[in-house]
């Protein structure tokens, strides 16, 4: 991996990239669960090797597979969280159990993957961090519970805390964070602005009709559908005017394309069709 | 402490189940002794006549018409076995199973260092073998107690002195093995020391393999031994607290620059 990476305080950061790109990794390297082999990095100005400890201190970490010590209560997991961090997170651990409607008293072991998932949040949450930093964060969680989640997440980024959401799932990045970084292979493809991000010269072209588009340049991810022809068009304009005038078209719609495509775009054009 | 007191809970039904089973074993056996020694004769007679069985467990050495002597082979080698199973078990898993249970990066992602985490687990293994050991004491006393006989302090306080070292000893070195490896921690907890049992065992029939006895903590803990000389032997005893300082500090160099996964 060789990643050049920085994300200024406050920031509502995404993380994208497919299976195995080396998001975990990255944040794993942060967390100081494995060592690097070279370089170095800085979470809110201290080492991630040498100053750790510190580092943990003001970070909420929430794991893409939550496991817990078995035969344990959600209380008492998120008692040995706060005490682990040498501090009393009752009323925020309460306040979050309740939004995200999760029941201290079970046991963890009888948990489902969602509400397992839930008692990570509330873990890396009631300590109030400067960082959190979630990787997967929303798997097994239904369509209230992630709005609810965001909602939580917006909050403490509002109240100042810096958040490092990695994800490949592109929608949630797109609806929340401000800045996003696209990994490959262990290295930063693109990092800016979502909006930028987004904006590319491409455009996603929908046709209904008939249309021959052989030999016009520009044209990617054509997909033929019950007479409609989807494509993302990246080529010279009037040329693909000429192309559609000489079709016979019912309809057409030019709209920009979703953070998705984008996606694919950047790893296509880094040479790894996904 | 918080690491401490999270390892003895997750501890306890395993260290109840162990502290039982020793201690109701080791009770019944105090309790035979009775009927044991009214037929002293046959039984002195039918320990010695076993050949190299004898000198194996050593029974060749003690009178079975005292209760120290019987106390030291019978109960010996269910303190011995049991208590070296438990010592094993508890400390090859406290390190490994963080990764094997994927909870490593629960427990790491808190603001714990690593060494803090080692010395508090080390700290648990301690305290549940010293526990375990103080019980089955009060259970040997009051078992000894309950069927009348004079209680043999000094050779009972060396005896349980010797376990608990062999104990601590077995410990070091599976500690140092948890640092190491995630999967099949039981197993090699085990077999560490059912092998070490087992040189002792070939140790006492031949006298060729005389120096396995300075390998095996069991050599220290010969209960026939240490009813005859009244004393345990201080050389083998180094040598095994040496190897546990090993194990642990083996487990501090390893742990502390490993990577976790899980």
């Amino acid at each position: 991996m060789a990643l050049n990476l920085t994300i200024d305080k406050g920031e509502f950061f995404g993380f994208i990239g497919p299976n195995g790109a080396g998001k975990s990794t990255t944040i794993r390297l942060l967390l100081g669960l494995i060592s690097p082999t070279s370089g170095n990095a800085q979470i809110l100005g201290n080492d991630i090797q040498k100053e750790k400890q510190t580092i943990l201190q003001h970070v909420g970490y929430l794991p893409s597979e939550a496991a817990f010590y078995p035969g344990m209560k959600v209380k008492e997991v998120l008692s040995l969280s706060a005490a682990l961090r040498k501090k009393n997170c009752t009323k925020e651990a309460q306040k979050l159990c309740e939004r995200l409607e999760l029941d201290p008293s079970r046991k963890v072991d009888e948990l489902s993957f969602g509400n397992r998932k839930k008692v990570s949040i509330v873990c890396a949450l009631q300590s109030t961090p400067s960082l959190l930093i979630l990787d997967e964060p929303t798997g097994g969680l239904d369509p209230l519970m992630q709005r609810e989640f965001f909602e939580i997440l917006k909050e403490q980024n509002q109240q100042g805390a810096t958040i490092f959401l990695s994800s490949h799932v592109l929608s949630e990045i797109q609806r929340n964070c401000t800045r996003a970084a696209i990994i490959r292979e262990g290295s930063i493809i693109a990092c800016d602005s979502v909006d930028t991000l987004a904006k590319t010269n491409a455009k996603r072209i929908t046709v209904h009709g008939h249309v021959n588009l052989e030999g016009l340049e520009g044209v990617r991810d054509r997909i033929h559908a019950n007479g409609t022809i989807r494509f993302l068009y990246s080529g010279n304009w009037n040329r693909l005017l000429q192309t559609l005038s000489a079709g016979s078209i019912s309809d057409l719609t030019i709209s920009e394309p979703d953070l998705e495509e984008i996606f694919l775009h950047y790893y296509e054009r880094a040479g790894d069709p996904v | 402490m918080t690491i401490i007191k999270h390892e003895l809970r997750q501890g306890k039904v395993s260290f109840l189940i162990w502290t039982g089973a020793i201690g109701f074993l080791l009770a019944v056996c105090v309790f035979l002794f009775p009927e044991m020694k009214n037929e002293m004769e046959r039984v002195n007679d039918l320990f010695s006549s076993m050949g190299s069985f004898t000198a194996a467990f050593g029974m060749d050495q003690v009178n079975f018409g005292t209760l120290i002597g019987y106390y030291a082979v019978e109960c010996g080698n269910v303190l011995g076995l049991g208590g070296a199973f438990y010592a094993a078990l508890v400390a090859v898993n406290t390190l490994s199973k963080e990764e094997r249970e994927r909870t490593a990066e629960f427990l790491f992602t808190h603001p714990v260092s690593r060494i803090r985490v080692l010395t508090e687990k080390g700290l648990a293994v301690l305290i549940q073998i010293t526990a375990m050991n103080l019980i089955i004491c009060v259970l040997s006393v009051g078992s000894m107690t309950v069927i009348g006989e004079e209680i043999p302090w000094k050779e009972l306080s060396l005896l349980h002195l010797a376990y608990y070292l062999l104990q601590i000893e077995l410990a070091g070195i599976c500690f140092g093995i948890s640092a190491f490896i995630k999967k099949g921690s039981a197993g090699i907890g085990l077999g560490i020391a059912a092998l070490l049992y087992f040189l002792n065992l070939i140790a006492n029939i031949t006298e060729t393999a005389d120096f396995l006895k300075y390998i095996t903590p069991f050599a220290y803990c010969e209960g026939a031994d240490i009813v005859a000389d009244g004393s345990l032997d201080g050389t083998r005893i180094l040598i095994g607290m040496a190897v546990a300082l090993l194990g642990v500090g083996g487990a501090y160099l390893q742990y502390n620059r490993k990577d976790l996964h899980g």
